[in-house]
């Protein structure tokens, strides 16, 4: 089977390879499996204050497909917010990357490492408000 | 010879629907069908019947090839309870085992690049155990507590443990160990 150009160009060189540190603010991470080819895929975004992704980065042990679908989707992720970067659908990034058919859970699992990634900070930042919120008012009910 | 296509692989062999089961009835059940459709012995059968030989033969091969494997097993047992892996499609591993997946890979991907044998040889060893103790885990989920669910989740994680014996092999066969 051969990669795509597209592929290669992001295996090669992928795009913001990395961590954040652990204290940053504003930034969640979402990690994902595929079971099928046991793929492990870490992708974590900066959002501002106006709840937008500034920043994002990605660590992947997997195949050349998985890795070049998390280089792209955190290049597609950034400056969008957190419901634009939910919209990215599996389909947009095998397509960019003319992935195989037998490499199209490698784009779902970029898809669902956006939505991790969301989620998680949804999580947080919900809790966060909650907490605001809360201060010097009585949230004891 | 009597085909009945609608028998499970467990059935057909005549062997109990359970994870643990005895690899050399297993293998001898499979023989003894094999000898009974070996097309020297229907060469004086019709067209119709040596085809029905030859797709109880094809049959029992696949069963046999799944049976084999314990994840083959494992992965069938759950399908014949209603319960599906989604593997190409289930990606919510618990955060905790793949963060734990992300260590591994690290720690393999540094001894590789330091060469270090010795060190792979140990992760090697550490992987060993780890994965009989998942087995021993999903035998007790799958024959004695039937908890499909919960055992689908650990023929995914070892579907991850799979690859990372791989992935140790591969370093390993590079640095010529």
């Amino acid at each position: 089977m051969s990669y795509s150009t597209k592929v290669l160009d992001h295996y090669e060189n992928p795009r913001n390879v990395g961590t954040f540190g652990k204290d940053d603010e504003g930034v969640a991470t979402g990690m994902v499996g595929a079971p099928a080819c046991g793929d492990v895929m870490k992708l974590q975004i900066k959002v501002n204050k106006d709840g937008v992704i500034e920043d994002a980065k990605f660590k992947t042990y997997g195949c050349g497909s998985a890795i070049a679908s998390s280089s792209l989707v955190t290049e597609w992720v950034k400056g969008k917010t957190l419901d634009e970067a939910l919209s990215i659908k599996n389909t947009q990034i095998a397509e960019e990357l003319a992935l195989p058919p037998v490499k199209i859970h490698c784009s779902v699992l970029a898809e669902d490492a956006i939505k991790a990634a969301v989620a998680d900070y949804k999580a947080k930042h919900g809790a966060m408000v909650e907490t605001a919120a809360c201060k010097g008012s009585d949230c004891s009910n | 010879m009597n085909f009945d296509f609608s028998k499970n692989h467990f059935e057909l062999f005549g062997i109990p629907p359970l994870y643990q089961i005895d690899a050399i009835q297993l293998e001898q059940a499979y023989r003894d069908i094999q000898s009974q459709v070996h097309p020297d012995k229907f060469s004086h059968l019709s067209d119709a019947e040596r085809r029905l030989s030859m797709q109880w033969s094809t049959q029992a091969n696949e069963a046999y090839q799944t049976l084999r494997q314990p994840l083959g097993r494992a992965r069938y047992l759950l399908h014949l309870n209603g319960v599906e892996l989604h593997e190409e499609t289930n990606t919510a591993m618990s955060p905790a085992f793949l963060m734990q997946q992300m260590e591994w890979r690290e720690a393999i991907g540094e001894a590789r690049a330091a060469k270090d044998v010795p060190e792979l040889e140990h992760l090697s060893g550490q992987l060993r155990a780890d994965i009989q103790a998942q087995q021993d885990q999903l035998a007790d989920l799958l024959d004695k507590d039937k908890n499909y669910p919960k055992a689908a989740e650990i023929v995914r994680e070892l579907k991850f443990m799979g690859k990372l014996r791989e992935e140790i092999n591969v370093a390993l066969e590079a640095l010529d160990a």
